[in-house]
Formats: C-alpha cells, sequence, structure tokens
C-alpha cells in the first residue's frame, strides 16, 4: 500500500500507538485493544516500512562501526589506526577543519595514493581528513541508534537537512568512503560490499530512515 | 626527465616518478640536510616544504612534488639566520642532530601558522617529529624564542 506524504505524520502516530499497545497486551497478558478496521487500512504498511529501515540501518551500521570508516570518526580529536583502532601514532589531532594542524597535517604523510609496502600510511585521490570541528561526527563510542540520530541532526551532519542528503557522501562514491574497499597492504575492509551497503543505506532511506533504539 | 625546484633553483630529474622525493633531494640535488630516519613517515627527520607545507620526504613521491616549490633545511634562509636557526644555536638544541632538520622546517609551518604558539600548540604541532636524545625542553625554549624574535622570517 502507498501513502502521501501528508499521511506520513499520522501514520508515525499510529505506528507508535500500536506499538504501545502491543507491548502492553504481550506484558500484561491482555488481547491488545486496536481497532483492526484502522490498522489494517492504514497501520500495517507503515509498521512494516519502519521495521524494514530499521532492519537495513542496523546493516550499515556494520560498515559505519567496521575499523576502515570508524577510525577517521574517533570519539575523540585523535583518530585511531589499524584493526585494533588504537590511538593514531604522533599524536594527530583533528585541526579546526579535519585537516590536522601545522606540520601535522593529514597530508603531510598520507598521498594520493596508497604506498606498497608495510607501515607506509594510505592515501587516495581525495585529500585525507576527517570530519571537522564543528560537525564531528563520531562513529565510535556510539550505538547504532545513536548514529542514526545523529546522521537525521544538522548540527552533527554538517548541516544537511534530510537522511537522504546527508548520505549522498556514500551514494557519490566519495573517494574517501570508497577508499574503505580498496584500503591497500592487506588492510581488511568492511562486512559487505560497497554495492550491498549502499543498497541498504537507500533501503534506509526509501523507507523512512527509522532508527533503532 | 622532470623538472624539480628546490629552493628556488630549477633541477633536471631523470627518476621514476615513484620515487621518495628525499632521495631525489639528497641523490639529484645534492641536498644533504635532510635526513632519512625511518622511510615511513614515522619519526619527521625527513619533513621539507612541498607548496608551503610540510611534508614527510622519505613517502613523497618524487611526482607529487613536480611543479610546486620544494624548501629544504638549506633554503630556509640564505645565510642560515631565520629566527629558528638562530634560536636553535642560542638554546643549544641540538646534541646529535640527526632530526634538527626536521624539527626546524615543521617548528617553521607551525611559526608561519601560528606567531605566538602556546605550550599546547608546540606539542600539537611537533609530536610527530622524534628527537632520540630527547632535546624536546630545549625544542620548545628555542621556539618560543624564535617566536618573540620574529616568528617566521
Amino acid at each position: 500500500m502507498r501513502f502521501s506524504k501528508t499521511n506520513n505524520l499520522k501514520l508515525a502516530v499510529i505506528g507508535i500507538a500500536v506499538f504501545a499497545l502491543a507491548g502492553f497486551a504481550w506484558t500484561g497478558g491482555l488481547a491488545p485493544r486496536v481497532d483492526n478496521t484502522l490498522v489494517g487500512t492504514l497501520g500495517d504498511s507503515g509498521l512494516d516500512r519502519e521495521a524494514v529501515s530499521i532492519a537495513a540501518f542496523n546493516e550499515t551500521a556494520k560498515v559505519f562501526f567496521s575499523a576502515r570508516c570508524a577510525n577517521c570518526h574517533p570519539a575523540g580529536d585523535t583518530p585511531t589506526q589499524g584493526d585494533e583502532m588504537t590511538p593514531h601514532t604522533q599524536g594527530v589531532t583533528r585541526g579546526k577543519d579535519g585537516r590536522g594542524v601545522y606540520g601535522m597535517k593529514c597530508t603531510t604523510c598520507h598521498q594520493n595514493e596508497n604506498l606498497d609496502g608495510p607501515h607506509l600510511p594510505p592515501g587516495t585521490t581525495k585529500d585525507w581528513h576527517m570530519p571537522p570541528a564543528p560537525h564531528k561526527m563520531p562513529f565510535q563510542g556510539l550505538t547504532a541508534g545513536q548514529l542514526c540520530r545523529n546522521f537525521k541532526d544538522p548540527k552533527q551532519n554538517g548541516g544537511f537537512k534530510t537522511a537522504k542528503e546527508a548520505m549522498e557522501h556514500v551514494h557519490k562514491r566519495d573517494a574517501l568512503v570508497m577508499w574503505a574497499w580498496e584500503p591497500g597492504n592487506g588492510r581488511s575492509v568492511p562486512p559487505m560490499s560497497f554495492e550491498q551497503f549502499d543498497a541498504k543505506v537507500k533501503e534506509w532511506v526509501d523507507n523512512g530512515a527509522a532508527c533503532p533504539e | 626527465m622532470a623538472k624539480l625546484s628546490v629552493n628556488r633553483k630549477q633541477y633536471d630529474v631523470d627518476a621514476d616518478p615513484n620515487t621518495p622525493l628525499l632521495w631525489v633531494i639528497r641523490d639529484d640535488c645534492g641536498l644533504t640536510g635532510t635526513k632519512f630516519g625511518c622511510g615511513v613517515a614515522q619519526c619527521g627527520a625527513c619533513t621539507v616544504h612541498v607548496g608551503g607545507e610540510a611534508r614527510r620526504s622519505c613517502v613523497t613521491p618524487f611526482k607529487a612534488a613536480v611543479g610546486k616549490e620544494v624548501t629544504t633545511i638549506e633554503g630556509i634562509s640564505p645565510d642560515s639566520t631565520h629566527a629558528l636557526q638562530k634560536a636553535w644555536i642560542e638554546a643549544d638544541v641540538p646534541q646529535c642532530g640527526y632530526c634538527q632538520s626536521g624539527q626546524i622546517m615543521s617548528a617553521a609551518i607551525l611559526l608561519k601558522e601560528n606567531s605566538k604558539p602556546t605550550d599546547a600548540d608546540i606539542d600539537a604541532a611537533m609530536s610527530g617529529i622524534i628527537c632520540r636524545c630527547g632535546t624536546y625542553n630545549r625544542i620548545r625554549d628555542a621556539i618560543k624564542k624564535a617566536a618573540i624574535a620574529g616568528g617566521a622570517k
């Protein structure tokens, strides 16, 4: 069943009410006192979409929380490195623009390509950097639900008004995003292909960008 | 053959484009003030300026410096009178001396961007340049002396 945008708010309210009533019924052992006609005509598909959206986000979170992505989205201002996600050597810090400070900028060492050999810094065609200070976009230390809500918060995500806008970073195959799947030197890659990840991000957004708890 | 500008002098360099800039500077240009330390951008001894930014020359492919101005310790002043060089001597910073060209080149970027650095600024700017003799207190002292004396010049 398809719904117009004007119905979305109504559906969301009904959806929450249905969840609350269902929860009450399960915990209390009572039959749900829901108007079945109303749920049947308006609620089922909305609930399905929310569940699909949440499930899709939980899949994407496995990528966001993987080392290749989360190392540059730390909880503090020092990036991490390696699959163990240890603090970056040399006391590297974010700087205002996410590109490091003074003679300790990301591109002081990270080149425009991966360097071939053990312990050499990775790189990609786009200048190596992390999110800037005004919107740090931490991944580390968050639950999937917190990360999801941050993606939808313009104060956190860099001013994007919608989840769809925020996810353009992924959809337009940003070089830093794509690097995660070609990290070089035997580094591990995220737990699904970029195409699978991209599809799950789209599924999350297209089904309402709902968030886990 | 490619043209490389180092310390405002043009060099014709016949090197593989992926050759680390460090070896081009030392072997092709004959400028041996820049040192090899670790070879993996971990120690900072090889730091030079490329296009006005600090770069670890041991991991910077030669091709990345073509078309940009490269500055080494030999080019930071014509007669060793940069404020940092004078402060380095005044504070008697070097012990073995191996890291000092990397230290000074990194400190020069700091003073270019921040003429009155605090201790925290100095820590943030210099934490990637290792001194095996542990002269960090004298390095900090010299950077402050250079800042007072006129900073980046």
